[in-house]
């Protein structure tokens, strides 16, 4: 049993950390599982209720989810055993959600509510105006990296965080290999939400944007809409997973019939995204899974084209890919491990997490925990 | 990728149209002798590549037999027009749809050529193969698309003045030209077709294509033609231009409600390209949505030529492909991207003949024995159609058919142009004082008096050959094309090039040429050496009665003296018929006089290279008595003229008769013409202006093997309109009278005031401070 000392201030619960993104929230809940039955007797009804609502669903409304399967359980932090919860809704349920907090009245709790992600600034004030409550708002790649590295660190319920690609030049066969960030700098880390931000990062505290792309997950999912007439993530990378982007992207070999061999491109290698697109015969004939498909392989190439040639400019061999854009996108993590083991000639290495999208959100979650040690 | 052939490029409007008829006259010319054929067939547009000779008149003199006895009145040498054949490369644009109609008519013209293969390029050479084939008896020969776009690309960097440009969107004059620089390599090379190739070149021979992209003009047509059902790419374009992508787009400030301040990103800026398009309960414009996807597409290669551009640590990038091609829209996309992406570090750099490097890089491949890269070659302005205009209100079809046939002719420079040692930065060196594309008072003056003076240039082309009688007719033609190109110019000044007054008497020069009058003032210079020689040894004579410092002040004042009996310019004929003698007193507006005495009781110069004027008075009153004296001070004398004729100017072929009747009358002179002391050189130029940085290369040997350590340049068209900021590396003098009221005006001073310039470079004793803006800062 771990002593408490007395000159250390008592956070209070509940323990929240959220990253308020341009299309989606991602919220994290350390929900204590070392509650004394003195603390039980002490609860306030309204705490034990957002506990109970969180930990007894995996849905909230329509769109609230929350992803059980990367649940760390029997977590330590700042004292307390617990589990971390990973919830995530659309940015677009904001006001919904702000709407909760002051149904359940949860200024009368007297938690910071730690948040990061640009909504930090955008809903401040409506957070303040519609539930009395005040935002601690942290800067996202901070969030970001300290987040990344806790949640590394922690393993994931005995597994390791983190894994590559085996293999990965037969996209077909490549195996998901879990290994170690144990020193993971300097690392390129490219965070692809609905934009794309590439962070350079030499330690816990010094790291550089070196530069970013609009070209993101937001870019997929709002062309596959207008294209497609689909509605959710899911569903686009449902259809993706379905299509065949060669029948809309124009290929080296659809040119040259083969190779361009003076400049040693392989005929297979995709020479225009929607280069067939011109023609009005094809456009005619093409199906929507086809589209969403290479929508998806246009978006993701070309992510992995800036990185590697970051990663060349920056000197960096090690490229960390997070994000919710490769949530159950395995055709993107495949492309991208590919695009830099083959680009680079085997130089680079492509590396994922498991946690994906929740690390600016357990680093806003850090930093309330930070705050109270730090009387 | 660059212009790929596909089935949906081609306009379905634009199916093979045989109603036209080619007017002979204007496109396709001298086809005759025509050989070296190359074409490149892109999407929409085929570039066709023909190499001519051109057989046109040249005004020759010739001394006559002076050994036989003289009598008076006899004209000092003989002048004879005669058929000179130069070579010419011809390069023509048109539509897909007039493939037939172009292959025929040049069936039917070719003469006598023994050609066998044409050269070809280009998606669509492919599928054109055996039509070409059948109708002109060639063989088609490919060639590979990337390699010939560099080639070109090289070829106008090095040939074409004011090839490339900064385009500027808002700005009074849109197209900011390059300097030619000396050195073109390295660079890199963005081609925007269906993909992106980027292509880093480091010499004629060495390029490697260092990366590319498959987002590119296609994805803009393909994804855009989806979206918006919107067929041709010219249109997707128009739409995009009316569009707002921030009803499409997710910004910085729909994310964070305003700026991300830390990070410095403004709340403008694009987080996520069609970010706010993942709704299916909204409806977006199609302009919206085409301007969108032409920011994201744009964006997006301006940042990998960014990346590339670093990595390989280049600052020059040109872009081309059909996703620029002379477009408004793509070309400031692009450079908004550039400018942001290297905060201002990387220019992003365009060229005005971007649509010929495929069709010129395979003419050069086809040539290679003819090894046209030995030779300098320069824009012929009478037979090029310039950069057409790009103002955004011109509909997309309007400007498609402005541009069916778009010419570029280049023409065989005698020999090999380079720069003047003796510049001080070659890099930064601007020949040209005003640039009348940025000022448009002094451009609407400029125009005007071209303008004016186009009666008389008419007449004295006419009158220069009084035996032919078509003269008339062909001097009415002359007189329609020149006034043609100045309207062309008063709309689009920037058609070929930086509009300066250089441009506009060397394309005054080309049409007379283009028109077989390629000496109008060839009787008048005759007449007025002839005047001029009879007074050179009284002139010589009261010279040699001054005292020494009298005699210096008198040298300077007979050379500005001299150079005001110049018949180009309207003022002096005036003034000689009506006023009385002008006064050359001090001080002068710009008057450094002082300055160059004391210099000329030092030590005298090594060697002198004077870029002379006019003919008649002023190269035999005034410039050799001084050439005299300083020979006589122990410096050597090299004499620039021009090569070619140029209004009164005096050629290289006419000094070399001046300078032997001379030396027949002066011991001083003979014995330097002997010993070399006085050396003839042709500059390698001829126009009224001067440009150091396009010099004969003999030249520039001369003034190697001589060290020059003094220049003198010579009247308005070279001391003013030209080189009046040119900064040397040795002493120099820039000396001229100004002969027109309003430049006048704009230096500061009245007509005919004397701008006396003496300069000495930096590290050297004496100095100037005379800085007379010839702007209005």
């Amino acid at each position: 049993l771990e002593i408490r000392f007395p000159w250390k201030l008592e956070l209070s619960f509940p323990w929240f950390g959220m990253d308020i993104g341009g299309t989606l929230v991602k919220l994290v809940y350390f929900e204590p599982k070392d509650i004394t039955a003195e603390e039980e007797q002490e609860e306030v009804e309204n705490l034990k209720s957002i506990r109970r609502y969180l930990t007894s669903n995996t849905a909230y409304g329509k769109t609230g989810v929350r992803d059980v399967h990367l649940e760390l359980k029997n977590l330590t932090m700042c004292g307390r055993t617990g589990n971390l919860h990973f919830i995530r809704f659309p940015t677009q349920a904001m006001h919904r959600f702000i709407q909760m907090g002051s149904d359940k009245n949860f200024s009368s709790l007297h938690t910071t509510l730690c948040a990061t992600g640009g909504g930090a600034y955008k809903f401040e004030n409506d957070f303040r105006t519609m539930a009395d409550l005040e935002l601690l708002k942290l800067d996202e790649l901070d969030c970001l990296i300290h987040g990344l590295l806790y949640v590394d660190s922690v393993s994931f319920n005995g597994h390791p965080q983190c894994y590559y690609l085996e293999n990965p030049s037969d996209t077909q066969n490549s195996v998901k290999t879990p290994c170690s960030l144990a020193d993971p700098f300097p690392m390129l880390l490219v965070n692809i939400g609905s934009g794309v931000s590439i962070l350079a990062v030499y330690s816990k505290d010094d790291y550089k944007r070196v530069t970013g792309t609009s070209l993101g997950g937001g870019t997929f999912l709002g062309l596959c809409c207008l294209l497609t007439g689909c509605e959710t993530f899911e569903e686009a990378l449902d259809m993706a997973s379905r299509g065949d982007s060669s029948n809309v992207d124009k290929l080296v070999k659809d040119i040259y019939g083969g190779d361009y061999e003076r400049f040693s491109l392989q005929g297979s290698a995709v020479a225009s995204s929607f280069g067939h697109m011109m023609s009005k015969e094809k456009r005619d004939s093409i199906s929507k899974e086809d589209l969403a498909r290479a929508m998806l392989v246009t978006i993701t190439n070309n992510i992995g084209s800036i990185a590697r040639m970051c990663a060349v400019n920056e000197k960096i061999e090690r490229v960390v890919f997070v994000g919710n854009f490769l949530r159950i996108n395995t055709v993107s993590t495949k492309l991208l491990a590919y695009a830099m083991d083959f680009w680079s000639k085997g130089q680079l290495k492509a590396l994922f997490l498991e946690h994906e999208g929740y690390f600016g959100a357990v680093g806003a979650l850090l930093e309330l925990l930070k705050s109270s040690e730090e009387p | 990728m660059t212009e790929l052939w596909s089935s949906g490029s081609l306009d379905s409007g634009h199916s093979m149209d045989k109603s036209i008829t080619l007017p002979p006259d204007e496109i396709f010319r001298n086809l005759e002798n025509a050989k070296r054929f190359a074409i490149d067939i892109g999407g929409s547009l085929t570039k066709l590549a023909y190499y001519s000779t051109v057989q046109h008149k040249v005004a020759k003199v010739r001394s006559f037999d002076h050994t036989a006895k003289e009598t008076e009145g006899d004209p000092l040498y003989e002048i004879s027009m005669q058929e000179e054949m130069s070579a010419r490369l011809h390069f023509i644009k048109f539509e897909n749809a007039y493939i037939e109609t172009c292959l025929d008519f040049i069936k039917d013209h070719l003469v006598n050529t023994d050609t066998k293969v044409i050269k070809a390029t280009g998606g669509g050479a492919h599928k054109f193969k055996d039509l070409i084939e059948k109708k002109l008896k060639l063989r088609v020969d490919k060639e590979d698309e990337m390699t010939c776009l560099i080639k070109g690309c090289n070829f106008v960097l090095r040939n074409i003045t004011h090839e490339a440009f900064v385009y500027v969107k808002h700005a009074d004059s849109e197209f900011r030209f390059q300097n030619t620089h000396p050195d073109i390599f390295p660079y890199l090379l963005i081609n925007i077709g269906s993909g992106v190739s980027i292509f880093k070149v480091e010499s004629e021979d060495t390029f490697e294509r260092v990366g590319g992209s498959s987002i590119g003009g296609g994805t803009f047509w393909g994804l855009g033609a989806l979206l918006t059902k919107t067929k041709r790419f010219d249109e997707l374009l128009q739409l995009a231009s009316k569009g707002q992508h921030t009803n499409v787009d997710m910004l910085v400030k729909d994310i964070y409600g305003g700026s991300y301040g830390s990070l410095g990103l403004t709340g403008d800026l694009i987080a996520s390209s069609f970010g706010k398009s993942a709704t299916p309960d909204k409806e977006f414009s199609k302009e919206d949505m085409a301007k969108s996807l032409l920011h994201m597409i744009s964006n997006d290669i301006g940042q990998l030529a960014c990346l590339y551009a670093r990595l390989h640590n280049l600052t020059r990038v040109y872009f081309g492909g059909f996703f620029i091609r002379g477009h408004p829209v793509t070309m400031h996309t692009i450079t908004y991207s550039i400018n942001f992406f290297t905060k201002g570090e990387v220019q992003a750099l365009f060229l005005r003949h971007e649509g010929y490097l495929g069709t010129i890089g395979a003419f050069l491949k086809g040539a290679e024995e003819d090894n046209p890269n030995q030779y300098s070659w320069g824009e012929n302005y009478a037979g090029s159609s310039g950069l057409m205009s790009t103002s955004p209100d011109l509909n997309p079809m309007q400007r498609a058919r402005s541009g069916t046939f778009d010419m570029l002719e280049m023409d065989r420079l005698e020999r090999q142009l380079v720069n003047l040692p003796l510049l001080q930065d070659p890099s930064s060196y601007i020949p040209d004082t005003v640039d009348l594309s940025e000022d448009a008072l002094a451009r609407e003056y400029w125009l005007y008096c071209f303008e004016e003076a186009l009666d008389g240039v008419v007449k004295r082309a006419v009158a220069s050959q009084p035996d032919l009688p078509e003269a008339a007719e062909r001097a009415e033609k002359f007189r329609h094309k020149y006034q043609h190109k100045l309207q062309t110019l008063r709309h689009q000044p920037f058609a070929y090039g930086s509009l300066t007054v250089r441009s506009l008497l060397d394309t005054r020069e080309h049409c007379l040429n283009e028109f077989n009058f390629p000496d109008p003032y060839s009787k008048i210079k005759q007449g007025e050496n002839d005047m001029a020689l009879k007074y050179f040894q009284k002139a010589v004579k009261s010279l040699g009665e001054l005292s020494w410092e009298q005699r210096q002040f008198a040298l300077v004042r007979g050379l500005l003296a001299g150079n005001v009996f110049d018949w180009g310019a309207k003022a002096v004929s005036e003034l000689l018929n009506y006023s009385p003698f002008f006064s050359i007193e001090r001080p002068w507006l710009v008057d450094a006089y002082d300055q160059w005495l004391e210099r000329l009781k030092g030590p005298p110069h090594k060697c002198a290279l004077f870029f002379v004027d006019n003919s008649g008075i002023d190269i035999i009153l005034g410039v050799f008595p001084f050439v005299r004296e300083l020979i006589c001070r122990g410096t050597e004398v090299v004499l620039a003229s021009n090569s070619s004729p140029a209004l009164n100017d005096v050629t290289n072929s006419e000094l070399q008769i001046l300078t032997e009747r001379i030396a027949a009358m002066d011991l001083v002179i003979q014995s330097a013409v002997k010993e070399d002391r006085l050396t003839l050189v042709q500059s390698g130029s001829s126009s009224p202006c001067l440009d150091l940085s396009r010099l004969d290369k003999v030249l520039a040997g001369v003034v190697r093997e001589r060290h020059v350590d003094l220049v003198i340049i010579e009247g308005m068209g070279r001391a003013i309109h030209t080189n009046y900021y040119a900064i040397l590396s040795c002493e120099s003098l820039k000396m001229a009278v100004i002969k027109n009221s309003w430049l006048a005006d704009r230096l500061g001073g009245k007509l005919f005031s004397v701008v006396f310039k003496y300069e000495v470079p930096p590290g050297h004793k004496t100095t100037t401070l005379d800085h007379v803006p010839v702007t209005p800062s």
